[in-house]
């Protein structure tokens, strides 16, 4: 028997499930059309690899992520690509999102498949590879990347390894039937997981009110380590929190991962997903997703193909389209509402339950809070619901954060017992919203007033290079003029003094210079300065070339930034920043340039000027 | 066709605050029959005139501030706060003595704090501690004698004539001095032998009291079995009330007995039903068991060394005011995190 801890709080909803597990598992079929969003999976979307109007076969990979994490999205069945398109998406926002629309040909054609027989004989990293190319998500919620979260950090070992069967959620029973019908499968991905991960333990958690499943996979893992962890019904045992402190009576650290304290929790449709992967070479194209609630007729859970339309589904299950009043996606406790039933069933699709009126009733109208502590008493992560309260509606969202607010898993069980009907869990949720809205606020701002200081500072810097760079000039100006004078003083006072060897040499000098004045005038570029024997200006001609030179060189690469820096705004994409930066970078040097060119023209022009009255 | 569109969770408990009030009324109904049967009808004429006082004094402030009125009179709050009171009152208190009680009460320990949920103290101990230093020869010498209500009791017309006269006392044969209150003023010059022979006693520890202790103590029991209150309050108010009895006043020839201290006076109904007023309570469960220690410790302390001879209602209040003091300092620890965190952002609490 193993030793289970209990999580604080928690409460006893109405269960409801029986309605979905008098029926077995159907096969929802291939319905007219399939919805596939490229988006199925926490991380980057996939992109599309496949054209519209081309013919894919079951199981052919249709979109992929290049660069990022995620994982690809495949083609249930053999068909048509119809589109790539915005559709509405399985999305609490009822938002619309990217999809591939297939229009299946009926003829269900496999591409190649490899299947593996012996996976010990693999590296453990082409397994993972394996698990990523067919496209296998978390499938009981977030859709976390199963191959990145098989992947523990190297210096978190993972020691236990949980698959959550505990299916907490009132209405929900897609696990359930799958441990009943699949038991053989979940073990056998189970195994493939731990043979990856080695665990010292393998712990499969159900809650007590699934004696079919229970019976299902006690028989299943006969004969092995892996314990069946029979733990009793209290929502939220299944939360992955939760679950790991029933199983380990350790808690997760805040804002850590499970495998911080050496655990992992796996769902049990991804353990299926893994493998039929591994061993038929099946990619992640259909789950079981349970079609529940009073508005349908013959509720129980479907094999639906990924992209079909709940629509498809609910009328299978026989949906009496009067009485439906609300459809939820998920469960009663955290699921959401959809605006339309035409969204597809994506690999996180576990129910849909189809509820009258009177089944979920609105919430009667919300009074005020007689602090009577249900909510403390419900709460499974121990928070202070009340107090997060009184702090989002006061927007005093520091002392909501102060006491966990992000802590807080949304379950929804402080709402479900308040007296006064208050939506609370809205009310966190409008507050955690906030707080990231006024975080990436602050971020944008903080990076704001980086650049800008960095430019105050670049532009005082300059300044400060061009004024040194006067007070040079004008030092050696001063200098030049004092020099001269000194040495005009010099030869009025020596010139009558001036001896053979000094006419000589001045004889020198003028035979020199003469010589050079004739070499200069040779040269045909010089032909338009005036010859000017005493100043240097052949030294400085070449100089204005090389600054033209280096001026239309950083002009032409500020254009090309300029226009890679647009295209990236056009595209949105995320080096418009790194791109705006270089743009900046060569506008100075297109700045310093030309500066350098008018200064040494004005130097020029200025020696040339200076020079002509000596002779 | 439109689907409802909500914000999980989509069920919900059917336990409205209209219905844990409910329960709260009918729990405290055994305690209000035992009064009925053995000090007579006054308790219950009590009862309803407090009632039918605070709903109409909710319902006029509730128009004034411009509120639902029928929404929150709904919600059974104001006549619990009028049970509390016609529970607490002695039986034959004029009847402007509860009104006056009901209405400060309501209208300013409750509506003019902002309403419910939003009162610091308990109204109806606000209440009952108005009239207390207000009226005291009304609210002492009140107290009915214990006779069983087909027994020696004044009968339903006669109860109500003298509440209704609005006399400040009441006939005196029909009165007695309570047992706590005969117990602390005869001890320092009697022993226990000889105080307990005064008739408030009768044959128990204290005549009817004791049963109607009992009654509250069971109506208690129920709210908690029916989880509508947590144990933490009681359990605190009676273990700082017996352990303070038991460290100072073990002997009985100089202080009130613990068993007196228990089973007369208003200890279980303040322990079960006054106390355990959500609004002005601490919310976490160390801070309700130091709460309700708190309360207890008071009341001992009170009853003891202070001038009256029951302290439920200034225990509670001066409780009330340490509330958010206690709740500064006892939150619970959050799942995955070491301790507590406590106070306030920025503050090391």
């Amino acid at each position: 028997m193993t030793q289970l801890w209990d999580f604080a709080g928690g409460i006893h909803p109405p269960e409801h499930k029986d309605i979905s597990t008098e029926r077995p598992i159907r096969n929802a079929g291939v319905p007219d059309y399939l919805i596939l969003p490229l988006q199925q999976h926490i991380g980057d979307p996939a992109e599309a690899i496949v054209e519209v109007g081309e013919r894919v076969l079951k199981g052919q990979k249709l979109a992929d992520v290049k660069t990022g994490m995620g994982v690809p999205v495949h083609a249930p069945t053999s068909g048509v690509i119809e589109s790539i398109a915005d559709f509405p998406v399985p999305h609490p926002s009822g938002m619309a999102d990217r999809c591939i629309t297939l229009k299946p040909d009926g003829e269900d054609q496999w591409c190649q498949r490899n299947t593996v027989t012996d996976y010990r004989s693999l590296e453990r990293d082409q397994v993972l590879q394996i698990i990523r190319d067919a496209g296998i998500s978390g499938m009981g919620g977030a859709g976390f990347p199963t191959n990145i979260k098989l992947r523990p950090p190297r210096d978190r070992k993972v020691s236990t390894l949980i698959l959550n069967g505990a299916e907490c959620e009132p209405y929900i029973t897609a696990d359930d039937m799958t441990m009943q019908e699949k038991a053989d499968e979940v073990v056998a991905g189970l195994k493939i997981m731990a043979w990856i991960l080695r665990p010292e333990r393998c712990v499969i958690g159900i809650e007590d009110n699934k004696p079919e499943a229970i019976a299902a996979l006690r028989k299943a893992t006969e004969g092995t380590q892996t314990e069946i962890a029979v733990v009793p019904t209290k929502y939220p045992s299944g939360g992955e929190k939760q679950l790991i402190q029933i199983l380990t009576g350790m808690e997760v650290p805040s804002g850590g991962i499970p495998a911080d304290i050496g655990v992992m929790c796996q769902n049990i449709g991804t353990a299926v997903a893994v493998a039929q992967a591994v061993f038929e070479g099946t990619p992640l194209i259909s789950r079981v997703v349970t079609i529940t609630g009073e508005a349908v007729r013959e509720p129980g859970n479907f094999e639906a193909l990924i992209g079909t339309p709940i629509e498809h589904l609910l009328e299978q299950a026989g949906i009496n389209q009067d009485a439906v009043s609300r459809l939820v996606l998920g469960g009663p406790m955290m699921g959401y509402t959809l605006t339309t039933e035409a969204v597809p069933v994506i690999k996180t699709t576990n129910c849909v339950i189809a509820a009258t009126a009177t089944e979920l009733p609105a919430p009667p109208p919300e009074q005020p809070c007689i602090r009577c502590g249900q909510c403390a008493e419900a709460c499974p992560m121990e928070l202070l619901p009340q107090q997060l309260f009184w702090h989002a509606k006061a927007t005093e969202f520091e002392k909501a954060e102060h006491l966990n607010l992000f802590d807080c898993i949304e379950c929804g069980a402080c709402s479900y017992v308040c007296p006064s009907s208050i939506p609370l869990v809205q009310y966190y949720r409008f507050a955690k919203g906030e707080i990231r809205a006024q975080q990436a606020e602050q971020l944008k701002a903080d990076r704001a007033r980086e650049r800008f200081e960095a430019r105050q500072a670049r532009l005082e810097r300059e300044q400060q290079e061009k004024e040194l760079r006067r007070k040079e000039r004008a030092k050696a100006a001063a200098e030049a003029a004092a020099k001269k004078q000194a040495e005009a003083e010099k030869a009025a006072a020596e010139g009558e003094a001036v001896d053979e060897r000094a006419a000589k040499s001045a004889l020198v000098e003028q035979a020199l210079a003469r010589k050079k004045a004739k070499a200069e005038a040779s040269q045909p570029p010089a032909a338009s300065a005036p010859p000017a024997p005493s100043a240097p200006p052949a030294e400085e001609k070449p100089d204005i070339e090389a600054l033209e030179k280096q001026l239309s060189q950083a002009q032409s690469k500020l254009d090309t930034m300029q226009g890679m820096l647009d295209d990236a705004k056009a595209q949105q994409a995320d080096n418009v920043e790194k791109l705006e930066r270089a743009v900046a970078k060569n506008h100075d040097r297109v700045q310093r340039a030309e500066e350098a060119l008018s200064e040494a023209r004005e130097k020029l022009a200025a020696g040339s000027t200076e020079s002509q009255p000596t002779h | 066709m439109a689907f409802v569109q909500q914000s999980s969770p989509h069920a919900h408990s059917a336990r409205p605050t209209s219905r844990v009030m409910l329960w709260v009324l009918i729990a405290a109904l055994p305690g209000l029959l035992a009064q009925t049967l053995f000090f007579g009808w006054g308790n219950l004429i009590n009862v309803v005139f407090c009632i039918a006082v605070a709903i109409a004094s909710e319902a006029a402030l509730l128009k004034l501030r411009k509120k639902p009125v029928a929404f929150f009179i709904k919600d059974n709050t104001a006549a619990v706060t009028g049970l509390l009171l016609g529970l607490s009152l002695p039986q034959f208190a004029p009847w402007w003595v509860s009104a006056v009680a009901v209405i400060s009460a309501i209208v300013v320990a409750k509506q003019l704090y902002g309403g419910l949920g939003s009162n610091p103290f308990n109204p109806a101990m606000v209440g009952y501690a108005l009239v207390l230093v207000s009226f005291p020869v009304a609210m002492t010498t009140n107290w009915a004698e214990p006779a069983m209500l087909w027994d020696g009791a004044p009968g339903f017309g006669e109860t109500l004539a003298t509440i209704a006269s609005g006399q400040q006392t009441a006939v005196d044969g029909w009165t007695m001095a309570t047992p706590l209150d005969e117990y602390k003023h005869k001890i320092t010059t009697h022993t226990a032998a000889e105080v307990l022979n005064h008739p408030t006693f009768g044959e128990g520890v204290a005549k009817g009291w004791e049963w109607v202790n009992a009654a509250f103590l069971a109506g208690g029991l129920l709210l908690i079995g029916l989880r509508i209150i947590s144990w933490h309050i009681p359990a605190g108010f009676l273990g700082g009330l017996i352990v303070m009895s038991l460290a100072f006043g073990s002997n009985a020839d100089l202080y009130t007995p613990l068993s007196l201290h228990l089973l007369a006076g208003g200890t279980m109904l303040g322990a079960f039903f006054i106390a355990t007023d959500p609004v002005s309570a601490a919310t976490s469960h160390q801070g309700k068991l130091i709460y309700g220690a708190g309360i207890g410790i008071l009341i001992y302390l009170i009853r003891t060394w202070g001038n009256y001879p029951d302290a439920v209602a200034f225990s509670v209040l001066l409780m009330n005011f340490a509330v958010p003091f206690i709740d500064h300092y006892t939150p619970p620890r959050t799942y995955g995190h070491h301790k507590a965190r406590r106070g306030v952002p920025g503050s090391q609490g």
